[in-house]
């Protein structure tokens, strides 16, 4: 089969199983959408930015597993999608990105929307490709997909100058079955002495905690996980990264940890004698001040990147490989000692964690005459009955929806954690609706973060995402407020958000349905409204009391026993 | 503590601003750098000089080997090595001081050359300390210019680096 580079590049997309790209044309990629043009397999979706071609990817990515595609034209579009790929990376999500460049012959000479982004995207890519010849384009795509989504994954950038899919060179193409790279072996077990050891020290703990993360739901690690904690008894707390990974209704978990972790969480880890982390990066978001983390703590930690390791806490027990066959082979050697841990330090423990769990750090005022965010989110929990596809935004309202809404699914929550960026929500959102159709796909969103990538609502028009939008609009940058606050005397600098537009008629001019909701008493059925509105999208903005704050709260730096909590909570 | 890490690494273009990338992003210390081909023309090697208590350094190498380009790398600081570094130095050698330039350099190990009416030029090799130890012997206003390699090194005996 001769084919030309354009079309290759489209083959190699086909062969790797890739179902959309999410892309925004411009001179340098005209070769590819002419070739996409003539094809009708892969499905190509337009976007309004390339930040949302980058986040759309990305959603896709983080709900399915598989990895997601961008493409975008050289120059401007590939710095737009930098932030996009930047929020891949912190979050370790499998991506392929390609990016036009201008022919090679100009490489260098300041070309009409010319930039090096293979130097620009250098420090946010897990890898990046400039391809100079059309042979080569085969093996690049096959090195590109294996490395964005093997071992710890992450994006990877391929940077196609135009020359290279000219439509009139045509060479034989066959895709590589096998890819071959002597300089990259990701771990594939863990080390059978080292899971020995971290379970002996397990089954002697008396105050043992698990500390998860989103590696457990990059390796679909869900199920091992599960059953490990089970077997064990063990208490168990996620990252904002990792909630669903196990179930969030279930009694051994305590809620989420670090800065804006429940405070059965917060203590627990303070306490603890045995910490298991698991695809865990010991972020200063949870650990707080260094040299206060888990005290008194031996620490396990499992991770397939061995530069996690003792990063920034000093683990005991290293053990490097994927984090699901590690969980299985502890499962194992768990069952085989037969042996059971103490079971009367164990109901101590669980009796500490209980006594802890009964301030009910997450309570709100329930009888206010304002929506209170809290609510907001309990009502999209019980609307949609725990089962929706949750993405986010960032700020407060990331925060409570991470509170509120019980994920008992991995893949369900969908937010940038790592580089915490502001309008990721609703791009993110389309890759997740495209790649499950059917499903309830909701955004949590504020009116700060919304505006930054508003213009995508064209693009849910377009391919009819019936996305259900809530906006809990307090008129400020929340989590800036809240900063503010607290630690600036409230002093509110420039976090009020004026001239906001009215989002209902916004909403409707891009042709989707918009709701305002101001009264608590109308909340619940406006949502269950929106929700039977099976084929439309639906914005509803719902105004929250702008006073609320995101509690409990560990300020940056501190230890996790120093937490300012909420006014309505029970102090024991 | 001082290290000196060596590496293979593919020989491709942007293998090298990888690396420096990665060091100056994570704010590690690079004393000094050098690279070049190696016999097999797939694989460049560099030496790198760096600092940093343990726990930097096993991050630093860790965060190395993360790289793709990186095929192989060696901590040669952690066992016997041969380290050596080259330095060329001009020194100002006019009728008085020509005989004290060319005794030093004879002490040191060194070659002179390049002899002019006003000038030599030192050839000096051996461990970086052997060279600062020159420096310190010749009268700083003698000294026109200075250029050094940085260290490279290999491993003694068995160890080494090779794939």
């Amino acid at each position: 089969m001769e084919l030309s580079g354009a079309e290759i590049v489209v083959q190699c997309m086909k062969d790797e199983g890739v179902e959309y790209v999410f892309g925004y044309p411009g001179g340098a990629v005209l070769h590819l959408y002419d070739a996409i043009f003539q094809q009708e397999e892969l499905k190509h979706v337009l976007v309004r930015h390339e930040q949302g071609a980058t986040h759309a990817a990305d959603g896709y990515a983080r709900s399915t597993g598989k990895p997601g595609v961008a493409l975008v034209t050289s120059g401007p579009g590939a710095t737009n999608a930098v932030t996009g790929i930047a929020t891949a990376f912190m979050d370790s999500i499998p991506m392929v990105v390609l990016t036009g460049q201008v022919p090679s012959p100009f490489i260098g000479s300041d070309a009409f929307q010319e930039v090096d982004t293979i130097g620009i995207t250098r420090p946010c890519v897990k890898h990046n490709f400039l391809i100079k010849r059309v042979e080569d384009i085969a093996e690049t795509f096959r090195k590109a997909f294996y490395i964005a989504t093997s071992g710890r994954p992450g994006p990877v950038v391929i940077d196609i100058p135009k020359d290279i899919t000219d439509p009139n060179v045509k060479i034989p193409y066959e895709y590589p079955e096998t890819v071959n790279m002597r300089s990259y072996n990701p771990s594939a077990k863990g080390h059978s002495g080292q899971i020995k050891r971290a379970v002996e020290l397990m089954l002697s703990a008396k105050r043992p905690v698990f500390y998860t993360g989103g590696g457990v739901v990059l390796d679909n690690a869900d199920r091992q996980l599960t059953d490990l904690v089970r077997e064990l008894g063990f208490p168990i707390t996620s990252t904002l990264m990792g909630l669903g990974a196990y179930p969030g209704t279930d009694p051994l978990f305590l809620g989420m940890l670090g800065m804006h972790g429940t405070y059965e969480a917060n203590m627990a880890m303070h306490d603890t004698d045995v910490l298991i982390a698991i695809g865990a990066r010991f972020d200063d978001r949870v650990t707080g001040q260094v040299a206060e983390f888990c005290p008194n703590a031996k620490i396990i930690h499992v991770d397939v990147d061995p530069s996690s390791i003792s990063k920034n806490v000093l683990v005991h027990v290293p053990i490097v490989g994927p984090v699901g066959t590690v969980l299985s082979d502890m499962l194992k050697v768990v069952k085989e000692f037969k042996k059971d841990h103490n079971r009367k330090a164990a109901a101590k423990w669980w009796k500490q964690i209980e006594e802890w769990r009964s301030m009910h750090c997450l309570k709100y005022n329930q009888n206010s005459d304002q929506i209170k965010p809290q609510y907001a989110v309990e009502t999209l929990y019980n609307v949609t009955e725990g089962d929706a596809f949750v993405a986010s935004d960032v700020g407060q309202h990331q925060m409570f929806a991470a509170q509120f809404y019980k994920f008992d699914k991995p893949r369900r929550w969908i937010n940038s954690g790592g580089l915490g960026t502001m309008g990721f929500g609703l791009p993110a959102a389309m890759g997740i609706q495209m790649a499950h159709p059917g499903a309830d796909v909701a955004v949590v969103s504020g009116e700060a973060s919304i505006q930054m990538c508003i213009q995508e609502l064209a693009t849910c028009r377009q391919y009819d995402l019936p996305i259900k939008i809530m906006l809990l609009n307090n008129g400020y940058m929340g989590m800036v407020r809240q900063w503010q606050e607290f630690f600036y005397e409230g002093r509110y600098s420039h976090s009020y958000v004026d001239a906001l537009p009215d989002f209902v008629k916004l909403s409707e001019s891009y042709g989707h349905v918009g709701m305002r909701i101001e009264n608590p008493s109308d909340l619940e059925g406006a949502m269950k409204e929106a929700f039977s509105l099976k084929d439309r999208l639906v914005f509803m903005d719902v105004v929250v009391d702008p006073t609320e704050n995101v509690y409990p709260m560990i300020e940056a730096g501190k230890g996790h026993n120093k937490m300012h909590l909420s006014p309505e909570s029970e102090l024991v | 503590m001082r290290h000196i890490i060596s590496m293979l690494m593919e020989n491709e273009p942007g293998a090298l601003s990888r690396i420096a990338g990665l060091f100056t992003a994570r704010g590690y210390n690079i004393e000094s750098l050098i690279v070049a081909p190696t016999e097999d023309a797939s694989l460049s090697r560099m030496t790198l000089v760096t600092s940093g208590d343990e726990a930097i350094i096993e991050q630093i190498t860790k965060q190395l080997n993360k790289l793709i380009d990186v095929v192989k790398l060696l901590d040669l600081s952690k066992g016997p090595h041969i380290e050596r570094e080259m330095m060329l130095i001009k020194v100002r050698a006019e009728r008085a001081h020509r005989e004290e330039v060319m005794r030093l350099a004879d002490i040191f190990g060194g070659k002179i050359v390049d002899v002019t009416n006003t000038s030599f030029v030192v050839e000096l090799t051996g461990k970086s300390t052997k060279l600062d130890g020159f420096l310190d012997a010749v009268d700083d206003d003698l000294v026109v210019e200075v250029v050094r390699t940085g260290p490279s090194g290999i491993a003694r005996g068995n160890r080494g680096l090779s794939i």
